[in-house]
């Protein structure tokens, strides 16, 4: 094979301490620490959690199927973790099956729900499209919500009938941090739909919501582990006693026939290690961070001209900033602001990478123009004060070019003819 | 300088990114997403974003996606459709670098703070000794694409690098190969980009109703039909519903959607001394006088006379089909172009 380039420059070390990237490549003229905030994307892995896996991935083998004394070593890991996530979750160990993430827990609710009772889906218009692709591919529908990104209640009694099977509503929104009102859902699903089984995405939640309290009304909540410090590729549906679904995997019978496959055994132990210091930590965690956010869009609000927080924020997890930059775009935006080390997203991308326009912000009513300059600034337990300084400096002065640049732009008009 | 090259995914623009990261360049590479949905195959596939984020990980420059989806289907695609609609021959790739990676990408890259945009393309940018800048063919003259960028201007060719325009394609597979960029064998694109396996049929047809034509000679006599008005192009000699053998070759001249009719004609019909052309731009100063004039992708270079906006054959020469971009040339170098009328 032939030669390749070196990356000019060393990696850049984030402000944990941990190496998050390879710094903003060649772009970036002077080496810094990265700025990461896009925890709702993922979160570094907890060194509990790390910790916890690192047996399981060095000396210890096992598979939980089997019958010897390593294999029940790795089972007994497995269910020790499932006892850990269920407590932590509100549910029993008997009601948590593992799965390889927050997709497929949100698909086999949805999905396997669907196979076993026939009927027809329901869900909130601004869901993960784990969640919504699934209710569209089965040709269910959707329920509007008013602009905070909440469901509107009404609209969901109006759209239920004996023929819904499942109602799906998130617990908190990945795009803006809208909380829903799970218990007046819940309400409204066991009025209007009594036989409905209720799904609720918590994937966001886990983090910064009681999920165990806040989840109590719903029969299925999914979860994702890399969300809140657990490793990537681990997740986990609490199916409530009673509520039957069908199988997406099929195999060995794995998870009492819920979901086949080899459990992912250091996984699994990482993300009952990663929600258990979740849950300990988060009366701490919780309100830190919301003050960190709070001062953020405060001082996005302040220091660019034109930005405004989406949505309202006392609906809101902790976590997200969520702002609309009017007049920029958000592909321009955040790549100025990866050369200057900060790691942001705007609305989910699509399988290329592309940016697609938010089916979140178009359902709260949001321009399509406006929602083109949205960017999510999304905070972790590792976040610091530092981080929010630098994010304000920074997204100030990539809108600032943006703006400066765009205007001295001097070519002429596409297709003006000399 | 700090250069965005946008890579498509294929040799060529994977070429110029490498060619200028090695130059020591500031780069960045973007591929845009400009069509299609989450497909693996055709255009804008997720399989070419690989291949281009893969060769920029290799070079180690950025990489990143833009997706121009609305300003494509608005520049491009209703365009194109609204061409066949009229019975014209539209030329997509002209419009796709007039509106989108010559303007559109160009004025996001420029508001970035990039000094400038490079593609793949084969042509060649050249400053002359007045401080004009100049748009030449490139060196492969089979790989030539100095007709689909004929619209650059001034303000544009002075922000546009074209690395691959001085080197042969084998050259650009050989660079390729021998830095080890996984796209060193990838196939040459086809076509339009956007019509899935080439089928203008189905995809004009799930877009504008397409509808049976008559087919009359120039007397007006009826002697076929065609299934779609709307897929004819003037010039066009099979698939008119003729009867072969005795006859001499007839050629489409003439499409008439609104009364879905086609005439044809002999090849002495079909010849022409003179076509107009409108919506001239230019690269430089406006041309007049002798040039040569191109009028499809790969078509030849042809002697003419510019004479207020209407072409005269140095020789007669088969027509023009309406809607295809018609480029003055002054020996290899690009004066500017238009559309026929």
């Amino acid at each position: 094979m032939g030669r390749t380039f070196s990356r000019p420059g060393a990696p850049g070390s984030g402000s944990l301490g941990l190496e998050l990237g390879g710094g903003a490549g060649s772009l970036a003229a002077v080496e810094r620490p990265l700025v990461y905030l896009d925890h709702a994307a993922t979160t570094p892995l907890r060194p509990e959690a790390f910790e916890a896996m690192r047996p399981w991935l060095t000396e210890r083998a096992g598979n939980p199927s089997g019958g010897h004394s390593a294999a029940r070593a790795a089972r007994a890991a497995i269910e020790e973790a499932r006892e850990v996530v269920a407590t932590c979750l509100g549910a029993a160990p008997g009601e948590v099956v593992f799965t390889s993430g927050g997709t497929e827990a949100d698909n086999l609710a949805v999905t396997g729900v669907l196979a076993r009772r026939g009927g027809s889906a329901v869900c909130s218009a601004v869901e993960h499209h784990a969640v919504l692709h699934a209710v569209e591919r089965s040709g269910g529908c959707t329920v509007t919500v008013d602009a905070a990104g909440v469901v509107d209640l009404d609209a969901l009694a109006a759209t239920l009938d004996g023929g819904v099977s499942l109602v799906s509503v998130m617990l908190a929104n990945n795009e803006v941090g809208t909380v829903q009102p799970l218990d007046a859902v819940a309400g409204v699903v066991r009025r209007a739909a009594p036989g409905a089984v209720l799904h609720t995405d918590a994937v966001q939640a886990v983090a910064w919501v009681d999920v165990a309290a806040a989840a109590a009304p719903a029969d299925l909540v999914a979860v994702s582990a890399h969300k809140f410090g657990g490793p990537q590729g681990a997740g986990a549906l609490v199916v409530r006693e009673g509520v039957e679904l069908e199988p997406m995997l099929v195999g060995g019978g794995q998870e009492r026939e819920r979901r086949s496959g080899t459990q992912n055994v250091a996984g699994i132990v990482g993300m009952a290690a990663a929600l258990e210091a979740t849950v300990a930590q988060r009366p701490v965690v919780e309100p830190r961070v919301r003050a960190l956010r709070d001062r953020l869009v405060d001082g996005l609000a302040a220091a660019v001209p034109g930005c405004v927080e989406s949505g309202r924020r006392d609906t809101k997890v902790a976590s997200i900033a969520h702002v609309l930059v009017d007049g920029v775009e958000s592909e321009a935006l955040l790549v100025l602001l990866d050369e200057a080390g900060l790691c942001a997203s705007a609305a989910s991308s699509c399988a290329s990478g592309a940016l697609e326009p938010s089916h979140v912000l178009a359902a709260m009513g949001v321009p399509r123009a406006l929602a083109a300059g949205s960017l999510r600034l999304s905070l972790g337990w590792p976040s610091t004060d530092g981080d929010v300084d630098r994010a304000i400096d920074i997204v100030a002065d990539a809108v600032r070019r943006l703006r400066a640049g765009g205007a001295a732009i001097d070519l002429p008009a596409a297709g003006a003819r000399g | 300088m700090k250069v965005l090259v946008a890579m498509s995914g294929g040799v060529d623009s994977s070429v110029a990114a490498a060619l200028l990261a090695e130059a020591g360049h500031d780069v960045a590479g973007v591929t845009l997403k400009l069509w299609g949905g989450a497909s693996d195959r055709g255009c804008c596939s997720v399989a070419d974003v690989d291949d281009a984020r893969r060769v920029a990980d290799q070079l180690g420059i950025p990489h990143y996606v833009f997706g121009l989806a609305d300003d494509f289907s608005t520049g491009v695609v209703e365009p194109y459709v609204a061409a066949h609609a009229a019975g014209r021959t539209p030329n997509p790739c002209v419009e796709c670098n007039r509106h989108v990676k010559f303007d559109r990408l160009l004025r996001r890259a420029l508001a970035m703070g990039f000094d400038a945009v490079a593609t793949g393309h084969h042509a060649r940018i050249e400053r002359t000794s007045a401080g004009r800048w100049r748009l030449r063919r490139g060196a492969d003259a089979a790989k030539d694409q100095s007709y689909v960028l004929h619209m650059l201007g001034q303000a544009h060719l002075a922000r546009v690098l074209l690395p691959v325009g001085g080197l042969t394609k084998r050259e650009v597979r050989s660079r390729a190969a021998a830095m080890g960029l996984r796209t060193a064998r990838k196939p040459d694109s086809q076509d339009v980009c956007f019509v899935a396996g080439s089928d203008r049929r189905a995809f004009l047809g799930g877009r504008i109703p397409l509808h049976p034509g008559r087919v009359v000679d120039t007397s007006g006599q009826e002697v076929g039909s065609v299934a779609a008005v709307e897929l004819v192009t003037v010039g066009q000699r099979r698939g008119l519903g003729l009867p072969g053998g005795t006859h001499e070759p007839r050629y489409a001249l003439a499409v008439d959607v609104a009364a879905r009719t086609v005439t044809v004609g002999s090849e002495d019909d079909l010849s022409t001394t003179e076509t107009a052309v409108e919506g001239w731009t230019w690269v430089d100063a406006p041309a007049a006088g002798a040039v040569h004039a191109q009028c499809s992708a790969h078509g030849e270079a042809l002697p003419a006379t510019l004479d207020g906006g209407v072409l005269r054959w140095d020789a007669p020469r088969r027509r023009v089909a309406p809607g295809q971009s018609v480029v003055l040339y002054d020996g290899d170098v690009v004066l500017g172009g238009g559309t026929a009328a």
